[in-house]
């Protein structure tokens, strides 16, 4: 849901990376944390356990630049990938304009890329969403390690419809930002459409 | 049920200020904060200049997020205020309008019981004023002017030169 701030002159929109356990959801927001000007930034902030896995939520606020004399404003948000984590999974799902998939390409976390991708969509739909509806962007990440699966198998598996989709590496940056910039558009283009 | 897009105009800002502004003076608070359930701020009062207000707001939310879903475990639908209670400054979390969520930062110029007296009154304020905003944004979402119809995919290229 996003939230146009006539006041301000402000687009502020929600976007959610989700996957399973250890894909790298948290290394894509660091990433873009680090590589952004001080000042299209807010502070990022990580809930997470004492050994650094996400236990409720991290959150980067972004400025993109003006759009028709609106400041664009999205908040990042990833979500805990474990399983036992659903409840928090699903309120950080609430409100959410748009959604980016993190799978680890590794060949023994297909599974979990599955059920996570299945645990997307329930989710969704019981905030009322349906997946095909919310722009949606699929990463393979961790294409740079030597057990990495076939991306045409992953394709196959993970992203069936089509949507737009990016091979990444986030330690190093790989197909962060084209990931980000993908998603960002389609939360604007479903704006747009919106407002016809 | 997917919540409507939120459109908020000057007019109804300074609707909103007029009633936290006043909140500010009749509780003695610090600072005031009116953040949305979706983690968004929508309006400040008070002399609490210089806080990290995106970082709030979003912590806010999430921690109503959670608290609510903790409320329905034991079979309560939300818990509609908060207290914590900290060494200097207090907060006093209560849910408006059951979309907006409204903190009060308050210190020893002020007690529990002053707030939750005055929170109530412009709780039920600010719940009208939420009324009619929800309505316009519902006008809004309905393609009544929007300023994002006349976007072009150029407009959004451009954001990303």
């Amino acid at each position: 849901m996003s939230f146009i701030n006539y006041s301000s002159r402000e687009i502020n929109c929600k976007i959610v990376y989700y996957g399973p356990g250890l894909c790298g959801k948290t290394t894509n927001l660091q990433y873009i944390y680090g590589k952004t000007a001080p000042d299209a930034k807010g502070k990022m902030i990580s809930l997470a356990t004492e050994t650094e896995r996400t236990l409720f939520f991290d959150f980067l606020p972004l400025a993109l630049g003006k759009i028709r004399g609106f400041r664009t404003r999205f908040h990042l948000y990833t979500v805990p990938g474990q399983v036992f984590y659903d409840a928090s999974r699903k309120l950080i799902l609430k409100g959410v304009d748009g959604v980016v998939f993190v799978a680890d390409s590794q060949i023994e976390r297909m599974e979990a890329n599955l059920e996570s991708l299945d645990n997307l969509k329930v989710n969704l739909q019981e905030q009322g969403y349906e997946l095909e509806r919310v722009p949606y962007v699929v990463q393979y990440n961790k294409r740079d390690l030597p057990n990495a699966a076939p991306l045409d198998e992953m394709r196959r598996l993970l992203n069936p419809s089509g949507v737009v989709d990016y091979e990444a590496c986030a330690t190093t940056g790989q197909g962060v930002f084209e990931t980000l910039k993908a998603v960002a558009k389609g939360v604007l283009t479903d704006l747009k459409k919106m407002g016809k | 049920m997917i919540d409507a897009q939120l459109v908020m105009y000057d007019e109804d800002l300074k609707k909103i200020l007029v009633v936290i502004e006043k909140l500010v003076r009749d509780a003695n608070a610090k600072g005031i904060f009116l953040v949305d359930k979706n983690g968004q701020l929508i309006a400040e009062a008070g002399e609490m200049g210089g806080v990290d207000t995106t970082s709030l707001a979003s912590l806010t939310a999430g921690n109503i997020a959670a608290t609510g879903g903790l409320a329905k475990i034991i079979g309560e639908e939300e818990f509609p205020t908060h207290f914590h209670q900290g060494q200097r400054d207090n907060l006093h979390i209560s849910i408006v309008a059951q979309r907006m969520i409204l903190v009060v930062i308050f210190d020893d110029r002020s007690s529990l019981g002053l707030v939750r007296l005055r929170v109530k009154k412009a709780g039920s304020e600010l719940g009208h004023l939420f009324d009619e905003i929800q309505k316009k944004s519902e006008r809004a979402a309905s393609g009544e002017g929007s300023p994002f119809a006349e976007i072009t995919d150029d407009d959004i290229d451009n954001l990303f030169e």
